[in-house]
């Protein structure tokens, strides 16, 4: 095993070197080697926005903000921004002298075409923030104002990359987007230009020569490595090959044994924006689980510490309830949830649980997922259930989840940085729908809640939405609906000479802006 | 049959095979009486090396589980299943071989392309889409191997019954009335019987090997703990606890040259007149 209970330490390590002024003065120049797992299917964030097509897409589009890991907005394209006192009206300042990667100029009509026009068409969970938007205007080349129909708390929280990539109006409008030949060499305005693409083996990116902020990206070249194989992607990172292993690009078990190396430093920043939360959904509709005490015992009898140090090599966090403690208005000062054998036994006694087989389902995502499955069941049954892992591949776990066919089953899913944006879909009674594993598939329902979870996304005010919150979490961490699980901990594994890698909310996505390497 | 039996015992391996299999066997029955606590218990640190901690021989695995609980209950596990799928296999294969046999004619071409439909899918690849198909429990790991190892039977006891057949007592049995069913239940497969036990005592070990690699592969019963997939768990960390992966290893290859010993072992006693030591 590795560092016990080192997670603060690195945390603070991680933190300090995040801190451009304890660093030493950035060197330009190098190739940085990176892991990209799995290949993604094209590079075109406007369109595709899953994790490996941002990760690399990240460093050729941009936003208008970024997010720092405490996930408050700092400068992008936009330079200044300003919210109205109703919360009704967002004015940004762009920067002016941004160009396109083909040199033409970048202006506030690009800003209004990608949100009102290209994305609109094709980024569903941004159009699902939109509906807050009465319009989108250009009053000059360098301002946008975003005017909202009520107050949306939120909405400085979607103006990140992956969500809103700001897309090349000269190249893009009248086209079919989906078909645009220019889809295969994407332009945009980030610090690194795409070069080639050799499909299965690696994605080529270099310098952003007339990048906008000066002295930057201090790397001359990136590649992305395609590495199907995750021991080959270790050796990968063994061999010098590759200089970073972005989070989730080796499998837990190679973790201690390669953070062990020399020069090697490793994190869990830079998850926060999308903030992982892991529990295992209970099945409210019909079964066992429809009885609050029998979810009280589940709860109360995993032994969750266990699977943090001896699965997650101490990467991560107890989760405390349904927010992320890095997403914003997360509130720990909740009832506790905690591993309690004893008390997991009365919950059992007081229920009306009489022995049924409970049907646990792993995530199929591999051999962690599959003994942290194991162990659970151990869990449960030393409390005094019967349990019975189902097995199944990534499709038969789609649909057996999307059609409520189990007791209880692992599952993850991000927050992106704020409750309204990534918490509420899956606990509000509208969003109950078979055929879908994303939303509310425990069936919890609570129309207080309900109310609300309404209530604090259109709140104009942090300080109210603070108060929303705190009572909406200590409401649902009563009722259990679903058994939380961890923070999960994807470490980025590096070379300690790379320097300034991780210093956003969304680490590599959107890091090598400001990576340099220490020669 | 006494004969045989010394014949039998006189061959160092089989003697050998059979001390090992007894000692599996006694593992089996008596083992989980001793561990009667579940094998998935975690009961200590992961990764627990062997002789380091009183009363976990072997030490913990990933998850802080006793190996050695976990190889008694594997021994179990591997046992039913070997048995099991092979009285199966030798259910489905010896009727359709002895039918094919003796009626020969159009019934034996039909019954023998319809074997060799099964013979020619590779039977590891026909297992793992069986197990695919259907919802992997230690129920259909059974039939999925049976299903893959019936062919060989069937044409085995085909061979044989075609050479029997013809034979006097046969015909004299035919004379005397006797039904056909009678017959070959009666008079052929008592006499066909030898081959077929040496043949079953190596598709117990051939069973053993396959289900192995179908927990290791994470295709077996994940509720039931068995060799394979004690290897299949400890295979990504072969690096830094090997042991986790050569113990089940070593009983799977004790257990299976074990059956192979006594299957040449009976094939000698059984067959005089093919045994090694009198040609």
């Amino acid at each position: 095993m590795t560092q016990k209970r080192t997670f603060f330490t690195a945390t603070a390590i991680a933190l300090a070197m995040s801190l451009p002024a304890f660093a030493d003065t950035p060197q330009s120049g190098g190739t940085l080697n990176l892991i990209i797992q799995p290949e993604p299917p094209s590079l075109m964030l406007g369109l595709v926005q899953n994790g490996p097509t941002q990760m690399v897409a990240g460093d050729i589009y941009e936003s208008l903000l970024r997010y720092d890991v405490n996930l408050d907005p700092q400068p992008s394209l936009a330079k200044e921004w300003d919210v109205s006192e109703d919360g009704l009206t967002y004015t940004f300042t762009l920067h002016d002298d941004v160009k396109w990667h083909d040199g033409e100029d970048f202006t506030s009509e690009d800003v209004v075409f990608s949100v009102d026009v290209f994305l609109r068409e094709t980024h569903p969970r941004l159009r699902a923030s939109l509906v807050h938007v009465e319009s989108i205007e250009a009053p000059d080349e360098n301002t946008v104002v975003f005017t909202l129909k009520q107050p949306f708390g939120p909405f400085l929280g979607i103006f990140e990359a992956g969500t809103m990539p700001m897309i090349p109006k000269h190249i893009y409008e009248g086209t079919d987007f989906a078909n645009n030949e220019m889809n295969n060499t994407p332009i945009g305005t980030g610090p690194f230009k795409f070069e080639e693409w050799v499909r299965g083996s690696y994605i080529h990116l270099v310098k952003n020569e007339d990048y906008y902020i000066e002295g930057k990206p201090y790397l001359d070249e990136v590649y992305y490595q395609v590495v199907p194989d995750g021991a080959s992607r270790a050796v990968a990172y063994e061999t010098g090959q590759v200089d970073v292993l972005p989070g989730g690009s080796i499998e837990n078990f190679d973790v201690p044994r390669i953070t062990a190396m020399d020069n090697t430093c490793v994190t869990d920043q830079g998850w926060e924006f999308f903030g992982p939360h892991s529990w295992m959904w209970m099945n409210n509709h019909e079964g066992p689980m429809t009885d609050v005490n029998t979810r009280k015992a589940v709860m109360h009898s995993l032994d969750r510490e266990f699977a943090l140090e001896a699965l997650w090599n101490n990467l991560g966090k107890l989760a405390t309830g349904p927010v992320s403690s890095s997403t914003r208005f997360y509130d720990g000062d909740t009832p506790s949830i905690g591993y309690d054998p004893e008390l997991a036994k009365q919950y059992l006694a007081d229920s009306d649980y009489d022995g049924e087989t409970i049907r646990l389902l792993p995530l199929p995502y591999g051999e962690t997922w599959q003994r942290w499955a194991e162990a659970t069941r151990q869990n449960l049954i030393e409390t005094g259930f019967d349990v019975e892992l189902v097995a199944t591949d990534v499709a038969g776990w789609n649909q057996r989840v999307g059609e409520w066919d189990f007791d209880l089953a692992f599952t993850y899913l991000y927050q992106y940085g704020d409750p309204a944006l990534g918490v509420s879909r899956t606990y509000v009674e509208s969003n109950i729908a078979k055929g879908s594993p994303w939303n509310n598939v425990a069936g919890y329902v609570n129309p207080e809640v309900d109310a609300l979870w309404q209530q604090a996304a259109v709140s104009a005010s942090d300080a109210e939405r603070q108060e929303l919150y705190s009572q909406i979490q200590d409401i649902i961490v009563d009722d259990v609906p679903v058994a939380w699980l961890l923070e999960l901990g994807f470490p980025t594994i590096y070379r300690c000479n790379v320097k300034d890698l991780v210093t956003t909310g969304i680490g590599i996505n959107d890091g090598l802006r400001d990576a340099w390497i220490e020669q | 049959m006494l004969e045989g039996f010394k014949r039998f015992t006189s061959n160092k391996g089989a003697a050998i095979g059979l001390f090992i299999l007894l000692i599996v066997i006694l593992t089996a029955v008596l083992g989980p009486l001793i561990y009667s606590d579940s094998p998935w218990r975690m009961v200590q640190r992961p990764f627990l090396p062997p002789f380091t901690v009183d009363g976990l021989p072997l030490g913990t695995d990933a998850l802080g589980r006793d190996v050695m609980a976990g190889l008694v209950h594997g021994a179990r596990v591997s046992l039913l299943v070997g048995l099991v799928s092979t009285v199966v296999a030798l259910v489905i294969g010896v009727p359709i071989g002895a039918a094919a046999g003796y009626f020969g004619g159009l019934v034996d071409d039909a019954l023998m392309r319809f074997t060799e439909f099964f013979q020619t899918i590779p039977s590891f690849a026909l297992a793992i889409v069986l197990l695919a198909i259907f919802q992997p429990s230690l129920f259909y790991v059974i039939l999925a191997i049976a299903v893959v190892s019936w062919p060989p039977v069937a044409r085995l006891v085909r061979g044989e019954v075609l050479s029997l057949r013809s034979r006097e007592y046969v015909e004299a049995a035919t004379l005397s009335g006797q039904s056909t069913f009678q017959i070959i239940t009666r008079q052929i497969l008592p006499n066909a019987l030898p081959p077929i036990i040496v043949l079953a005592s190596l598709m117990v070990a051939t069973a053993i090997l396959l289900e192995s690699s179908l927990s290791f592969l994470g295709l077996g019963d994940p509720n039931v703990m068995s060799w394979g997939y004690m290897i299949g768990t400890a295979r990504t960390v072969i690096r830094t606890a090997w042991w986790l992966s050569f113990i089940p290893g070593v009983a799977i290859l004790l257990t299976v040259l074990a059956m192979n010993l006594i299957g040449e072992g009976l094939n000698d006693a059984l067959n005089p007149r093919l045994s090694r030591k009198s040609r």
